[in-house]
């Protein structure tokens, strides 16, 4: 770690520059006669002056201060911190996909379209679905583009259903979506299992719902074991059911939510196809949907016909645009290859791993924290750290002693239904070692609290910065560098 | 007897173990909880897996069948040079396979790096306060549409018929949720049509939206735009180029509340249209309604500088169905590479890099006039114009292809002008290419 601490405008020296420019081979433009006064800039924006080697040296050094999954074990629950493959990003940066332009003749993009075609088909037969779309940035903008075809939906057939049903246990997105896309949402508290409540969920199902928004495995990492029953209970009043895939790397090539009785779905490439979470994105949402719901996909489509492929931007029911051009195309290629560097036997044990790693290290660390649920776990699991609270130590100081130990914590305080919750999602590729060498952190932590409380509230002791001010960040927001605010 | 693969680490022993641990014998046992009924029979109809040197040379085919020639293409996604270092800086690890900074203490380089780059795009910009970035410009676009609506509570945002067509019809997708109305504002040749607007907004008119440089490469006189916003209490909403900004005066500094824009020109592949870096900027007194991740600088408990997420009462995660925006992620990765671009080309490199593509687009603009081509706008252009062919486009670009060249955008399908082509030049086209490509132009409409 280094104790550099420069912001890159502080070693910035006018006169300095970190690139070549081209050489000037046209005339000279006098701006002054080309361009009306106001609109000529007076001051040029304050963009650091540095050498190409302060600049790599910064920027190291920066990276030194951040932990990825290259550097160690992250088992942030709910956001499938797994390897990313190298090549992935390899084949990212070829020259064939990386340097071609959107609006180039189909003619001349037939790789990147066939590309994109395959991905749609594979991800149609990963999830269960019909058709999918490859738009959407991320998994929030996957919701809102799903709940924008319910809405479509619905209007189609001479209604106009208000209603989104969501659990307790859900992402913070989901009812976010939900009221980006016009719908009110309504909450379905979960059962003393974990699980959705279905009787209180038929109290709440009625001909103003639109869809229920349904995590599986959910949050908690528990499988809605009465999925059947839910899809039912929504489809026979005229709902549509949604499928958030943030948690699909338990079902790989097990089921599917298609099975399942779901009508839409996002996956968060990110998550389960291990393209790069890029320190917080870009990432990659597609949607896929069943037949009934084909017409309201948003434009354009990616389609084959007579051996090409093609753009179809005439849909009259599409939903319209929802992000610019095709989707995130370098992440999809990325998602693409590993999805060729599986195939279905690898992806299917993909999962497998990834349940049997949580349910090991959750059986692991169930004497020392309190496990509120039965239900074996499917990729990922939670701990209440509401034992430790007893004892004066939170679980937030129990993340930060992690910190100390080289590893990323799980996420904490979520899902909002569970008492000091720590949500810990190991993945399939990380070794038992790193799982066993991981327990006997935890374990050590817990004895802390009782032994040794003080260490565990003071931590982290090794990182680069003690615990920020969070609140000070808040009320008095710096959220850009200004001269005079370092010097004081 | 299962198949080995290079991400998964599991031995059989280690299988072995952790089942006799978890007291079950197969794995199987722990997908208990999933009901027959929806269990899969068989395995995915996916293709086999392939191993790494025979998938290598499958993507690099392809690859192959895509066409890569100089383009004269933009509309959007521009052809620029990227310096190498920019590369570099994004591949280190500790930065690309890390997600959202939630633990600062281990994420101070991405959240610093975060922090400089919300400070370069307030410069660029000329506003007070910039997020960490957002999926793509036109997504960005529609986002501030949404918040001017909440923010002044009227019913309807005017949005330039010169502004991008694929962030108009965003716009449309997205009003369509909350249900405001997204009106069209008309042209008056290459710009927009400043006395229709002035009829056009009205006291329920949350926003005017324009584009600056406009889709038409066009430059707007936003001095003017806000003349009548201000009239009517409505905000005045920018989609800038950020390359344009390195000689365009700052919109900030014209009267801007909010400026949005993409920062692909600067260090992003085109990568066939992304990802991309959508940017975010807006006033001080907007502050607290702004989308996505903020990152904030304060004090650890010794008094060092760091730095953490920040302002979250507004995000999902916190207020869930009462958040102002859905957005969760964004695009930190090209914005890190914007940002190493940005300090690579620093103050003044920006600026001659921008004077050098308006220069270029002029000499290919003066050029084809001489050739006797009508050319559309009649405003200064930055690195962008329209040329009327005298037959339609759409026939023209095979030809081009034929002569080596990628030619630019058909405004046959979004503006019903099938013989305009928007030609971009930016500094990546040599004097010889541009000469060459008029002179194929020449020939292929004769």
């Amino acid at each position: 770690m280094t104790t550099y601490t420069d912001l890159i405008f502080e070693i910035s020296r006018p006169g300095r520059i970190g690139c070549s420019l081209p050489e000037r081979d046209v005339d000279a433009v006098n701006l002054s006669e080309k361009l009306p006064a106001h609109l000529i800039r007076r001051e040029a924006p304050e963009l650091p002056e540095v050498s190409e080697l302060q600049l790599v040296r910064h920027y190291t050094s920066l990276s030194n201060k951040n932990h990825g999954v290259d550097n160690g074990f992250y088992p942030l629950g709910s956001c499938t911190m797994k390897y990313n493959p190298k090549i992935n990003e390899d084949v990212a940066k070829l020259d064939g996909f990386g340097r071609i332009h959107p609006y180039q003749p189909e003619a001349t993009v037939q790789g990147a379209l066939e590309l994109l075609y395959e991905l749609q088909e594979d991800l149609a037969v990963i999830t269960g679905m019909d058709a999918v779309t490859l738009q959407p940035s991320a998994g929030a903008q996957g919701e809102w583009a799903g709940l924008m075809m319910v809405k479509a939906y619905h209007k189609q057939r001479g209604e106009k259903r208000t209603k989104v049903l969501v659990p307790d246990s859900a992402h913070g997105t989901n009812p976010a979506s939900a009221t980006v896309a016009g719908f009110r949402t309504v909450t379905i508290p979960s059962n003393k299992h974990g699980l959705v409540d279905v009787e209180e969920l038929k109290k709440h199902v009625d001909d103003d719902t639109a869809a229920l928004m349904l995590t599986n495995p959910n949050t908690l990492g528990l499988f809605e074991k009465d999925i059947v029953e839910i899809a039912r209970v929504i489809h026979e009043a005229g709902g549509l059911l949604y499928y958030d895939g943030a948690n699909a790397n338990a079902i790989l090539g097990k089921t599917t939510p298609g099975e399942m009785g779901f009508d839409i779905v996002h996956l968060n490439l990110h998550k389960t196809f291990t393209t790069p979470h890029g320190g917080g994105g870009p990432g990659a949402g597609p949607v896929g949907v069943k037949e009934k719901l084909i017409p309201f996909l948003p434009v354009p489509r990616v389609e084959k016909r007579n051996g090409r492929f093609l753009l179809n931007r005439e849909e009259p029911l599409s939903i319209g645009r929802v992000k610019g051009y095709y989707g995130n195309f370098g992440i999809l290629v990325r998602a693409y290859t590993y999805i060729r560097t599986m195939g279905p036997d690898g992806l299917r044990q993909v999962s497998e791993s990834a349940v049997l790693h949580a349910n090991y290290l959750r059986k692991k660390l169930e004497p020392y924290f309190i496990s509120p649920y039965e239900q074996v776990s499917k990729h990922e699991f939670v701990l209440s750290g509401s034992k430790q609270k007893k004892l004066g130590v939170r679980t937030l100081d129990i993340a930060k002693r992690l910190l100390d130990f080289g590893y990323h914590p799980p996420t904490i305080y979520f899902p909002l239904n569970v008492e000091e919750c720590l949500m810990i999602e190991p993945t399939e590729t990380e070794s038992k070692e790193t799982l066993d060498a991981f327990a006997d952190v935890m374990i050590r932590i817990a004895r802390e609290v009782e032994e040794d409380p003080e260490t565990v509230l003071n931590a982290p002791h090794t990182t680069v910065i003690g615990r920020l001010d969070e609140v000070k960040a808040a009320r008095k927001p710096v959220v850009r560098y200004e001269r005079e605010t370092v010097q004081s | 007897m299962t198949s080995t693969f290079r991400y998964l680490p599991d031995t059989d022993q280690d299988r072995k173990e952790m089942l006799s641990f978890l007291n079950v014998s197969s794995i199987d046992e722990l997908f208990s909880d999933m009901p027959a009924s929806i269990r899969l029979d068989g395995e995915l109809a996916i293709p086999d897996a392939l191993p790494e040197p025979a998938l290598w040379k499958k993507m690099k085919n392809m690859a192959s069948k895509n066409v890569e020639l100089p383009l004269f293409l933009g509309a959007g996604t521009y052809d620029h040079y990227i310096p190498s270092v920019v590369g570099h800086m994004i591949s280190r690890s500790e930065f690309y396979t890390a997600y959202t900074p939630y633990q600062p203490e281990i994420s101070q380089g991405e959240l610093q790096a975060i922090f400089e780059f919300q400070t370069m795009v307030c410069e660029l910009t000329g506003m007070d306060v910039a997020n960490s970035s957002m999926y793509d410009g036109f997504t960005a676009l529609a986002e501030a549409a949404s918040l001017a609506v909440g923010h002044t509570k009227r019913g309807k945002v005017v949005v330039s018929r010169a502004v991008h067509p694929e962030s108009r019809a965003i716009l449309q997708t997205v009003a369509a949720g909350p249900g405001y109305v997204a009106e069209e504002a008309a042209l008056s040749k290459d710009i927009t049509d400043l006395d229709a607007l002035g009829k056009q907004v009205d006291g329920d008119t949350a926003a005017v939206i324009v584009q600056y440089p406009n889709f038409f490469g066009s430059i707007e006189d936003l001095q003017e735009v806000k003349r009548i916003t201000k009239a009517h209490g409505a905000l005045l909403i920018v989609s800038a180029n950020p390359l344009a900004l390195g000689l365009l005066e700052a919109p900030g500094r014209l009267g801007a509340d909010i400026v949005v824009g993409d920062m692909q020109p600067l260090g992003i592949p085109m990568a066939f249209g992304g990802p991309h870096c959508g940017y975010f900027a807006v006033t001080k007194p907007l502050m607290r309604k702004v989308p996505g991740r903020i990152v904030g600088q304060t004090t650890d408990e010794n008094g060092n500088r760091g730095f953490v997420l920040t302002l979250q009462a507004r995000e999902q995660h916190i207020r869930r169905e009462k958040a102002m925006s859905n957005i969760c992620s964004n695009q930190a990765l090209n914005a890190l590479a914007s940002a190493v671009c940005m300090a690579a080309l620093g103050k003044t490199g920006l600026r001659e890099m921008a004077v050098l593509n308006l220069e270029k687009a002029d000499y290919a603009c003066k050029l084809l006039q001489q050739k006797g081509f009508s050319v559309l706008n009649q405003s200064p252009f930055f690195n962008e114009f329209v040329v009327k062919l005298p037959k339609p486009v759409a026939g023209v670009q095979d030809a081009l292809i034929e002569a080596g060249f990628i030619g630019g955008f058909d405004l046959g399908l979004d503006y019903g002008d099938p013989n305009g082509m928007l030609v971009a030049v930016t500094e990546q086209r040599t004097k010889e290419e541009i000469e060459a490509f008029i002179h194929a132009l020449e020939g292929i409409v004769q």
